[in-house]
This record gives C-alpha cells, sequence and structure tokens, in this order.
C-alpha cells in the first residue's frame, strides 16, 4: 500500500534519513518506533508529501507521490487521514467547522448531511455536546479526539498518527490507544502511528518498525520484535541506559 | 587575510540569503495570482478578511487621519500667513492629505493594526502544524491563507483612505474656519478648485498597492515562520519593519511616476 524505497533526507548537513526502505502493509497498524529526533515526523510527512525526498520513491497504491503534481498529490492526498502530535485544530474555527473542514472543501454534501457525519464521527470518538466550542477551551485529551474526527470524517483509507499519546494521562493514553484500535478495525484502515509509549506500541501495532541512524534497523510482528536479537532494538524496548544507543 | 576572507564570506552569505528570500517571495507571489484567478472563490473568507482589514481598523484610521488634517491646518497656517496665502490652507491640506498622507498613514497603521496580525496569524499556523493539516486535507493554504487577505489588503485600502482623507480634511475645517478664522467660503472653494479628481484617484491607486504590500509581506513572514513563539515574534516584527519601509520607499517611486 505504502513503500517507501532508498530515502534519503537530509536538512543542512544533518543527514536524517540514510537509504530508508519501508513496506506498510494495506489493512494494518504499523507502528514505526525510534528515538526521539531520530526522523520518524519527517518519514510520516514522507508518506503523505509534506516533504520529498533528496532521493528516493514514496510509492502510495502503486504510484511514486515524489513525482505527481500538485493536482495529482492533492488527489492521493484524499485517501488519507492524518492526527497531528498537538492535533492542529484550527484556533479560528469551532470543534464543528473543525471537522466539517475537509467535507465542505472537497463534497458537494449539503449542511444537513454535513452535520450528520460531523455527529457521527464526534460520537465516534466520544465528544458530544462541544461543537460550538474552540480548540483553547479544549483539554489535551479532547483536542485529539476531535483531531482523530477530522482526520476520519472524509473515510479515508489511510490514517497517520504523529504520536497521539505524547502528554496525554494514562487513562486518556488507553482511551485513544482503543479510538486508534477500533477505528482501524471498524473501518478496516491502514494505520501508521509513531509513539514512543511502549504499551500503545505493543496494545495497537500489527507491525514494529524501529527507525535507527535513517535506516529501518527492525521490521516485525509485536512478538517478533520483543525476541528480537538486535542490541539497539532490544534495548530501545527494555527502556535501559545500557547498550549500543548512547544518550548521555 | 582571514579576516578579510571572513568578511567576505559574511558579505557573499547575506547576498545569497537576500536572494534567496526575494526568489522564494516571488514564487508566493506567482502562486498567489495563480490562486487568486482559480475557482471556486472563497468568498466567505474574502469578507472576513475585509472586515477585520477594514471595518475593524476604521477607528485606529478616523483618528490619525483626523489629527493629521488638524495639525497640518495648524502648521500650514502659520506658513502661510507670512504670505497672506491663509486662504489656501484648506485645499493645501486637501491635497496633502489626498496625495500623500491618507494613504500612507492609513497604509502604515493598518499595518501596525493588520499586517502584524497576520504574520502573527499565518505564524502560529505554520508552527502549530495547521498549515501542514491544510495541505493533509488536499486544501491549498496560498488559496484559503493568501489570497483572502491580499485581496482584502488591495481593495479595503482605499475605502479606508477615502475616509482618512475626508476626516483630515473635516479636521483641518474645525481648526481652520472656526479657530484660525479663515474664511469658509475660500477654505472650501479653494479646495474644490485645486483638487483634481485624478489626485484623488491616484492617491487611491497608491493605498491599493500599499494595501497590497502589507497583506504579502505579513501572510509572506507569517507563512515562512519557523522556530516556535521565537520565531513568531521575528515574523511579526519583519512584517511590520519591511512592510512599512517598502511601503515609503514605494510612495517615492510611486510618487514620481504619477503627479
Amino acid at each position: 500500500m505504502i513503500q517507501l524505497v532508498d530515502i534519503h533526507k537530509s536538512f543542512k548537513n544533518q543527514k536524517v534519513l540514510d537509504g530508508l526502505h519501508l513496506e506498510v502493509e494495506g489493512g494494518k497498524t504499523t507502528v514505526i518506533i525510534g528515538l526521539s529526533g531520530g526522523g520518524k515526523s519527517v518519514l510520516l510527512k514522507h508518506m503523505i508529501g509534506l516533504l520529498k525526498p533528496d532521493s528516493g520513491s514514496v510509492i502510495v497504491d502503486g504510484e511514486d507521490i515524489t513525482k505527481m503534481n500538485d493536482r495529482d498529490l492533492n488527489e492521493t492526498r484524499k485517501k488519507f487521514g492524518m492526527l497531528f502530535q498537538e492535533a492542529a485544530l484550527f484556533d479560528s474555527m469551532n470543534v464543528f467547522e473543525n471537522v466539517a473542514f475537509p467535507l465542505r472543501e472537497h463534497t458537494k454534501m449539503t449542511e444537513s448531511q454535513i452535520g450528520d457525519r460531523v455527529q457521527s464521527r464526534l460520537q465516534d470518538v466520544g465528544l458530544v455536546g462541544v461543537e460550538e466550542k474552540m480548540p483553547s477551551e479544549l483539554s489535551g485529551g479532547m483536542k485529539k479526539r476531535v483531531g482523530l474526527a477530522r482526520a476520519l470524517v472524509m473515510e479515508p483509507r489511510i490514517v497517520l498518527f504523529d504520536e497521539p499519546t505524547t502528554g496525554l494521562d494514562p487513562i486518556m493514553t488507553e482511551a485513544i490507544d482503543r479510538l486508534i484500535y477500533e477505528s482501524q478495525k471498524k473501518y478496516n484502515l491502514t494505520c501508521v502511528v509513531i509513539s514512543h509509549d511502549l504499551k500503545s506500541i505493543f496494545d495497537i501495532g500489527h507491525r514494529i518498525a524501529m527507525l535507527y541512524d535513517g535506516k529501518i534497523i527492525g521490521y516485525g510482528t509485536p512478538d517478533e520484535m520483543k525476541n528480537s536479537e538486535n542490541p539497539v532494538i532490544r534495548q530501545f524496548l527494555t527502556g535501559s541506559l545500557e547498550g549500543p544507543i548512547s544518550v548521555v | 587575510m582571514g579576516r578579510v576572507i571572513a568578511f567576505f564570506d559574511r558579505f557573499g552569505r547575506s547576498i545569497f540569503s537576500a536572494l534567496e528570500e526575494m526568489g522564494s517571495m516571488l514564487l508566493l507571489f506567482l502562486s498567489v495570482v495563480a490562486w487568486a484567478g482559480r475557482p471556486p472563490f472563497k468568498t466567505r473568507l474574502i469578507i472576513k478578511q475585509m472586515e477585520f482589514v477594514g471595518v475593524k481598523s476604521i477607528f485606529v484610521v478616523v483618528l490619525t487621519g483626523l489629527f493629521t488634517g488638524m495639525v497640518m491646518t495648524l502648521q500650514i497656517y502659520y506658513g502661510f500667513r507670512m504670505f497672506s496665502a491663509e486662504a489656501l490652507v484648506g485645499s493645501t491640506v486637501a491635497l496633502g492629505m489626498a496625495r500623500e498622507l491618507g494613504p500612507v498613514l492609513t497604509a502604515l497603521m493598518v499595518t501596525a493594526r493588520a499586517g502584524s496580525a497576520m504574520a502573527a496569524e499565518l505564524g502560529t499556523m505554520r508552527v502549530t502544524e495547521q498549515i501542514d493539516a491544510l495541505y493533509v486535507m488536499a486544501a491549498n493554504p496560498v488559496k484559503t491563507l493568501i489570497v483572502p487577505r491580499v485581496i482584502a489588503g488591495i481593495t479595503m485600502l482605499p475605502v479606508l483612505t477615502v475616509v482618512s482623507v475626508f476626516v483630515g480634511v473635516l479636521g483641518g475645517y474645525f481648526v481652520g474656519v472656526p479657530i484660525l478664522d479663515i474664511n469658509k467660503g475660500m477654505f472650501i472653494k479653494n479646495i474644490t478648485t485645486y483638487v483634481s479628481l485624478s489626485d484623488i484617484y491616484n492617491g487611491l491607486i497608491k493605498a491599493a498597492f500599499f494595501g497590497f504590500i502589507l497583506s504579502f509581506v505579513g501572510c509572506y513572514k507569517g507563512f515562512t515562520t519557523t522556530g516556535g513563539a521565537e520565531g513568531v515574534g521575528k515574523s511579526t516584527t519583519e512584517a511590520v519593519v519591511v512592510a512599512a519601509i517598502t511601503i515609503l520607499i514605494s510612495d517615492y517611486f510611486l510618487t514620481a511616476l504619477m503627479f
């Protein structure tokens, strides 16, 4: 469904992705793990064409999006939804308008159809009665849930999650994980999730990929990753200070 | 020798960086032009921005226009009295307001109020990934965010300038006639005699141009913001400084061309 082939990306003199290969399977949740500042968000932004690689291909449904013009890229983006790290809700719009935005932008739905669809998505994420609230009036967890409703409102086939549970309390983390899990099952989504939260990783991931040093150094099911012999993966998953990853 | 090389190195880098910025401004300008002409037109967003740039700036524009007209009358009166030319005070104030101070002062005030707000709003949207969210939702940010603001700038500045010139002349009248005792009839008649329609038209063309500068610079600076809250502050300051300087410099050339 999504293939990243030999991706190289540098910012000024800093190499972030260095010959990265990854294949994301359709209808499954792939969790990308790796060190903070290691290029996970950069990798995610390549999948949807927010960043272009210095070299390499990003293939979505058989088409290389790095070679597309803006119009074709926009068409491909309609297959995607994305939940940003801080939800990225539009400050100037209330919750309803935020969730309705893609529908108003790309469909000819009537206001009543839009209203029904927005209500249904807000119900999916457990938010009712907040339609008139502005993003500044919402808690971090509520913002993420509104962001998820907005990401799902166009019924995308692929949803990208950039650290969906960072900064949330354990209960809200569990709630968001469950929402991701249930949404993936309900709509048979292809999900790519960046996460640091070890519990989340194993709760929601069908596949786990470890990004280290600009490359995917391990890929497999949660069990395969847990039993990996790779010392970097072992150190990361055990959260140990001892090992090949030196932090201090 | 090392210092000389370092100097040329810094000099060369600053030239390249300036050229790079000019190139990126030109690309954004072309993109704005292309998207402005491509339907569907975002009428609701354009009206919202027109309200923000136009209606919400009226108070500050009236205040500056009024007091500028009043103080100009005082100053010109003391100069013209030396030549017994007090009757020409009204027309001189009107000409000055229509050709110069109306468009320039309005543009500077709107730059401070709306241009800075555009840079801050778009800058915040950039650093909080709201602009990325627009791209992800296949909604072009240039069409959604920049085009409505630029259209509002171009259309609202001439309207605000008309208001500014009108209240400026009115302020001049209230200082000139009742306080300085200039003949009421001569004050008004000389305005209609010496101020031609082309003075007003040209002032309004200038205002539209300044409206473009302040909105485009505000949007460009906001749109290209990097580096979190500090970056937003820097963009906002730069937007005001660059727009104000560009308005004043271009005012000279526009005046030289027009009048």
